[in-house]
């Protein structure tokens, strides 16, 4: 059986917020010299899904994970990375323009690169990236592929060529299963990843790396980038936050609390 | 497709046969945007038990309202709505489609845009008109910072997140034209089965309808912090919720998770107890009324979001606050 697993490498998301900038002349993120990239959380899970789909049948399966990913200027040290998890191989599709391209975009590109991989049976994805926040690129995948999609994953087990996935709902949890191929997209419900093993990381360094090109997997200019874009950013911006608090003191947390009731009562909070 | 018009379609997700909020506050965003183009507001909703949704949705500013109403839809599930929903679309030619950011419309906008050929953009907190064309405000790196995206192919899919909008006043007096769909569905292009539905009984207010909600963070402690939290909620009548850290924990209910991916309240105070204040946490809190938290850094993050800070141990305040409120209440 064939898993795929789509991630993608993004500026570490839990930076302290004054550290964060952005060029707003040229819609860009000004990366913050000196951080390494990682996996985005939510892909980083996706292969933790797939690494336990792998365990749990077992030394003998005959189960392949492959990391695909796109990037515009090499991705390496993630897909290190991915690989020093466990996951079997890794394809990188090289595109000078990704950054800019935008969700509909990168869907496409990625639903080329796995048909180009041939027969694929399960494919999954972080329910979002952790950089734009859009979560549209997995269901994209799917419906491109014309597979099916299960999103919100906690937990993904698979048998007999079917899927069995738990997935998040507002107010509780949905068993929902589909025949394989399938897609699937991993909520950080899923729970703690595992930590890159030395047998593993040293195993990763002879694990093949694939670099395609665009025209490799037959895709033209009119596909990639600027010229296959459904969107414009016309401005990107950090919103400005004026609240000035004030702050209640006191003696003794009897008084502070007091205080504070008063105040809420005065506001007419409660 | 139809020669597209200024319209705007909204679909409103129906729970125990009525709209929920954001349905109806997406209704007064795409009466306001409607306005503004000279278009019109279809609503579409799908469900079970709609016999008089139509009078209602009109009431809060649909022109027109589509209505599938049928056992299958009793539930939600994606890939029985999109067959219907892609050809009211097609149909309609709206200029716009709005559709909830919840965990349900979540997964149902990329899909359709996706089968309509356009682009979607999830998660918009506000879309204005500007030479005709949708620009959508979204946020992104986490709720750190803003995006504001147009889309060259029409129609422009958008998801728009909950108390970002203000809902018409209800007026039962405005009459829109109800129709009830001609369902296409064909139940066996439904490919993902449903085996199991487990619901938490929600018991007390809604998160997000609450006036007042309580968030506990890791600076609670432990599990035993909720309780307090309880105590309080009980008093004013407020709701419960949670940093996903404090989920992750288990010290409390996935389902009070607030932020990013979890719930989005806005409430008149929304009271922080031991939470950093992280962007992702904030995402689904920021536009609270009133913001009040109590934590032990003076340098925590949360304190740039509220109009009221204390600097303290939590687990030494919140009792004696639950106390003054027991007094102010009696
Ligand atoms: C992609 C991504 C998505 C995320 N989505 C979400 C989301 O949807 N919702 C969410 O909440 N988080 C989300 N997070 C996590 C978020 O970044 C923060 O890590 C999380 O909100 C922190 O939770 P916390 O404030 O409870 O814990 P901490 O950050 O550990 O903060 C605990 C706070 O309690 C204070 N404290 C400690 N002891 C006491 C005491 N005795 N009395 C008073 N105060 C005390 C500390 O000073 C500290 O400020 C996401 C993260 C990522 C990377």
């Amino acid at each position: 059986m064939k898993i795929v697993v789509c991630v993608k490498q993004i500026q570490n998301p839990e930076i302290p917020p004054v550290q964060f900038r952005i060029d707003e002349e040229a819609k860009v993120l000004i990366p913050v010299s000196g951080l390494s990239p990682v996996l985005s959380p939510y892909d980083e899970q996706a292969i933790e899904a797939a690494l336990r789909i792998r365990d749990e049948a077992g030394k003998d399966s005959d189960i392949e994970i492959t990391i695909v990913t796109i990037a515009a200027k090499g991705a390496r040290a993630v897909i290190k990375a991915a690989l020093a998890l466990g996951a079997d191989n890794a394809v990188l599709l090289s595109e000078p323009t990704f950054d800019g391209s935008g969700g509909y975009v990168t869907a496409h590109n990625l639903a080329e690169t796995i048909r180009a991989l041939g027969e694929v049976d399960l494919i999954l994805t972080g329910r979002q990236a952790a950089d734009w926040d859009a979560g549209v690129v997995g269901l994209g995948i799917a419906e491109i592929l014309d597979i099916p999609a299960i999103t919100f994953a906690c937990d993904v087990q698979v048998a007999d060529s079917v899927v069995t996935v738990k997935r998040i709902l507002e107010d509780g949890i949905e068993t929902v299963e589909a025949n394989l191929p399938a897609l699937v997209t991993i909520s950080n419900e899923l729970g703690k990843v595992r930590y890159a093993s030395m047998r593993e990381t040293m195993r990763a360094a002879k694990k093949p790396i694939k670099e395609w090109m665009p025209e490799d997997i037959g895709l033209d200019e009119a596909q990639v980038g600027s010229s296959a874009m459904r969107y414009e950013l016309e401005r990107l911006y950090i919103p400005v936050n004026d609240t000035e608090c004030e702050f209640i003191g006191g003696d003794t947390p009897a008084e502070i609390a007091a205080t504070l009731a008063q105040h809420l009562r005065a506001a007419q909070l409660i | 497709m139809t020669e597209s018009n200024n319209g705007v379609l909204v679909v409103v997700e129906m729970l125990d046969s009525q709209p929920i909020d954001l349905g109806l506050e997406m209704l007064g965003l795409a009466r306001r945007l409607a306005d503004s183009s000279g278009g019109t507001v279809t609503a579409v909703a799908f469900g079970t038990g709609l016999e008089t949704t139509g009078e209602l949705l009109s009431a809060y500013g649909a022109d027109q309202v589509l209505i599938n109403d049928h056992e299958i839809f009793a539930n939600f599930h994606a890939e029985a709505w999109l067959p219907d929903l892609s050809k009211i679309v097609v149909e309609v030619a709206p200029a716009l489609v709005l559709i909830g950011h919840s965990l349900s419309g979540t997964d149902l906008a990329p899909r359709l845009a996706y089968r309509l050929d356009v682009d979607v953009a999830t998660g918009c907190e506000s879309i204005d008109i500007v030479n005709g064309r949708p620009h959508m405000t979204r946020s992104c790196f986490g709720g750190l910072a803003r995006e504001v995206v147009t889309f060259n192919k029409t129609p422009a899919v958008a998801t728009i997140r909950s108390k970002t909008q203000e809902p018409l006043t209800q007026m039962m007096e405005r009459v829109g034209e109800v129709q009830q769909v001609n369902s296409i569905l064909d139940v066996n292009s439904i490919r993902t089965r449903v085996i199991k539905r487990e619901r938490e009984k929600a018991d007390g207010v809604k998160l997000e309808s609450a006036k007042i909600v309580i968030g506990g963070g890791l600076g609670l402690g432990g599990p035993e912090g909720f309780d307090t939290l309880n105590e309080i909620a009980a008093l004013v009548d407020g709701a419960v919720g949670a940093s996903r850290a404090a989920c992750d924990l288990d010290w409390c209910p996935r389902s009070y998770q607030i932020g990013l991916t979890g719930r989005t309240v806005a409430p008149e105070l929304y009271l922080a107890v031991g939470i950093s204040g992280a962007s992702h946490h904030m995402a689904g809190c920021g536009n609270s009324k009133t913001i009040v938290s109590i934590n032990s850094d003076p340098d925590a993050a949360i304190f740039k979001s509220s109009s009221f800070g204390i600097v303290g141990n939590s687990q030494e305040i919140m009792p004696a606050l639950v106390e003054e409120i027991r007094k102010l209440k009696a």
